[in-house]
């Protein structure tokens, strides 16, 4: 139903302006709806305004879901 | 009279007329077809089947990164011609001029035109100039026609496509639309994508010595390569199997097309070829084609099959498959 | 997040070996588009049933609304500005694509802030920003009825067809008819929401309810989720897609939902009227509301003859059972809006169908 993609903030202007690098490309985008993001930073960006700030890197993600996943296998073998 | 625009007294037939040819176009292209400045200009043809192609290019802006409508009006007959298997000769360039564009993005569009000719080997022998008056064109609309030969006897066409041919995409997919497409109003966005736009002139050299294992070729331009891939199979009768994950496509075009909800694989290109080439010569191809500054990141996308005929399978990075359509009307940003 | 392909194998293996019959409704249409788009249908057991929800804005704005949109732009001199997703969708008798191709000003724009531009770089014209979707896009509009506030830009406004999502989620669970097992949470409108609608949803119809990612990984894990809830059998609300949704969701977007908007029952294509399921601009804001400044038709519903997108846009039926899919109704020319939006259930089913049976 929304479209999102992850950007990285590269820089920040005044009145809640950013510019954010989505792979490479570079977009304006309005920050105000998340007014604690920070150069550096991932947000998540739909229709020209960052949505939320994101919490890792895709490469920690995908750590993450593997381990998430080893749980996940652990539970079901111990349900079993 | 001095002036720095395109003025309706340009298109006159009268003296700015010739004034503007004479300054503009004629400094630019000089050739022994040109010069007498005929009605028409008469040619030789070495031996061979002659091919003739044709297009308009209409674009916003005129000046893009990568190029401009200059380039783009003679890249595109060019690579059309290419795609037949024809060696390209010669060009014809009529212009409707937008009364109020700058003599000198005129000068530029023309200079353009003379060295993408120039690296193409073709030669700009005749054309035609109209001024409208404003708000009657975009700036400037153009129309090359041109002619090129076969003289090996071998003719690219859909119809000699067979089963169990590979399928090789000349580079990245959707550049030159997402490089356009960054600079439309109310999307302004910058990114590194220039246009692709260019002569494939050694794309077709390299490929005249495997002779007539060289089925099939064809640009993707408007509708991108799965709209010519479709075409490609209703022509042949055949169906096309080809894997997602092979399909070149620049971590830029993909990353802006997520954001914008637009999908590579229908964004125009102007500088690449689809081929269809005998399977058994299909990895020399590749080889042969990645040696071409044009053509680095080419590869072999997938193969001719003989069902579904005259559709487009595509196989997803999960192995599924599914049927890879045609473009449906104006490919828009959306944000769902 | 990487698609690292070993595991998403992995993950297609453990689905393949589950044997309970379990239907998931993937609300959102974002869903649908990626669902369809990797195949991941038709790599399920059958068994498995992936039912299509009603979250696809375009969809499930009222036909009624799409007539009266079309009409403002073809009485008044204005530039409506809206998203691409809305050009193509048939009104009872023209879209906005015809109307434009007859002469009507109207943008495509990719975000509200565009249109707020457009406004200042034409002072002396009306620009009307067309709002459609759920939680995820009306904070974005909301925010640009604001700055177009603090910069006195006076001649923007917004025609706010904006719906909420868990009122309809409401609607679906209590419908005998419809069988949904579990959902599959829309990603986005939960990075505004959070995790607490669906909590309350998860613990009154007893329905495992997972927000997920995008990503086929995302997907696939999500759907592991809710069949490790199955094997537990329990009912939470769960977050699969942590590195984007926190479990307060955005509350400065939330914010903005209530200083701008105001809720309001609201008709729902397929649905009906819901209550308090749609948005309307506050009081506060009634200057920047396009229905206060021009005069904009209440038009009736007019159902489009043979058209089964109610239905499907809630999962009763699968777009392959309209008797018009495919046939008479396609991308090209389509007939419901199901067809028409890039994400609705029709339009994805029609382009990404799976190809059963040898290739040869």
């Amino acid at each position: 139903m929304c479209l999102g993609v992850p950007g990285k903030i590269i820089s920040i202007s005044e009145n809640n302006v950013a510019v954010v690098d989505v792979n490479a490309n570079q977009v304006e985008i309005s920050i105000v709806l998340t007014p604690d993001a920070q150069i550096g930073q991932w947000v998540l960006v739909h229709a020209g305004f960052a949505m939320q700030i994101m919490d890792e890197s895709e490469a920690e993600e995908s750590l993450a879901l593997m381990l998430e996943l080893q749980k996940i296998r652990e539970t079901f073998s111990y349900e079993q | 009279m001095k002036t720095d625009r395109i003025l309706m007294a340009h298109g006159s037939g009268g003296l700015m007329s010739q004034q503007l040819i004479d300054e503009v176009f004629k400094k630019a292209w000089r050739n022994p077809y040109l010069d007498p400045m005929m009605d028409g200009a008469l040619l030789e043809l070495p031996p061979g089947k002659v091919v003739m192609s044709t297009d308009s290019f209409v674009i916003t802006p005129i000046f893009f990164p990568g190029g401009d409508i200059g380039k783009l009006s003679v890249c595109g007959t060019v690579n059309d011609l290419l795609a037949c298997g024809a060696r390209p000769l010669y060009l014809s360039a009529a212009f409707i001029i937008e009364e109020g564009l700058l003599l000198a993005d005129l000068k530029k569009i023309v200079s353009s035109m003379a060295d993408t000719a120039n690296e193409a080997g073709v030669k700009l022998v005749t054309g035609d100039t109209k001024v409208v008056e404003k708000g009657s064109a975009d700036g400037i609309f153009i129309n090359t026609t041109g002619v090129g030969i076969i003289s090996s006897g071998i003719e690219y066409r859909p119809d000699r496509i067979t089963r169990s041919s590979h399928i090789i995409v000349t580079g990245y997919m959707g550049d030159h639309g997402l490089s356009i497409l960054a600079q439309r109003e109310g999307l302004s966005f910058g990114t590194p994508a220039v246009s692709d736009c260019a002569p494939l002139i050694k794309i077709g050299a390299a490929l005249a010595q495997y002779g007539d294992k060289i089925k099939c070729m064809r640009d993707p331009t408007r509708g991108g390569l799965a709209t010519v891939l479709n075409e490609l199979a209703q022509q042949s009768g055949l169906g096309m199997l080809v894997q997602e994950e092979k399909i070149p496509v620049s971590p830029v075009v993909q990353g802006a097309c997520d954001m914008l909800g637009l999908d590579p694989l229908y964004m125009a290109n102007e500088g690449k070829m689809v081929i269809v080439v005998e399977a058994d010569i299909s990895s020399q191809v590749l080889n042969d084609l990645r040696l071409l500054d044009e053509a680095r990141e080419t590869a072999i996308i997938g193969e001719v099959t003989k069902e579904p005929a005259g559709m487009v399978l595509i196989e997803t990075r999960l192995g599924a498959k599914r049927i890879l359509g045609m473009l449906e009307g104006e490919h828009v940003p959306r944000i769902c | 997040m990487n698609n690292n392909k070993a595991i998403m194998q992995d993950m297609i293996r453990e689905i393949q070996a589950e044997t309970q019959s379990i239907s998931m409704m993937e609300v959102c249409g974002t869903h649908t588009m990626a669902i369809a788009k990797s195949g991941i249908r038709d790599l399920l057991p059958d068994n498995i049933k992936l039912i299509s929800g009603p979250g696809c804005p375009v969809c499930v704005t009222a036909q009624g609304d799409i007539d009266a949109v079309i009409e403002l732009v073809n009485q008044q001199d204005l530039i409506l500005a809206t998203f691409g997703d809305m050009m193509r969708v048939p009104g009872t008798s023209s879209s906005l694509q015809e109307a434009r191709g007859k002469g009507a000003d109207i943008r495509v724009v990719y975000s509200p802030m565009d249109a707020v531009e457009m406004a200042r770089n034409y002072p002396t014209r009306e620009v009307v920003f067309l709002g459609i979707g759920f939680e995820t896009t009306a904070p974005p509009v909301g925010a640009s009825i604001e700055a177009a506030r603090a910069m006195q830009t006076k001649n923007y406004s917004v025609l706010s067809l904006h719906k909420l999502v868990p009122p309809a989620l409401e609607v679906i669970f209590s419908d005998p008819d419809i069988k949904v097992d579990a959902l599959i949470c829309p990603g986005h409108v939960s990075l505004v929401i959070g995790l607490d609608p669906y909590r309350e949803l998860a613990e009154k119809y007893h329905k495992p309810c997972v927000i997920t990612g995008f990503d086929n990984a995302d997907i696939l894990q999500g759907i592991l989720m809710i069949l490790l809830q199955f094997k537990q059998k329990q009912a939470r609300a769960e977050i699969q897609y942590r590195r984007a949704v926190k479990e307060k969701g955005n509350p400065v977007a939330q914010n903005v939902l209530k200083r701008v908007f105001k809720e309001v029952d609201t008709r729902w294509r397929g649905l009906g009227e819901i209550p308090g399921s749609g948005l309307e601009i506050s009081d506060e804001y009634s200057a920047y509301n396009a229905r206060h400044r021009f005069d904009i038709p209440d038009i009736e519903d007019i159902p489009i003859k043979g058209c089964s997108c109610g239905e499907i846009l809630t999962g009763k039926i699968s777009p392959h059972d309209c008797p018009l899919f495919g046939s008479a109704c396609n991308p090209l020319n389509p007939i419901g809006p199901c067809m028409v939006s890039h994400e609705g259930a029709c339009a994805a089913y029609y382009r990404y169908t799976p190809l059963r049976g040898e290739i040869r």
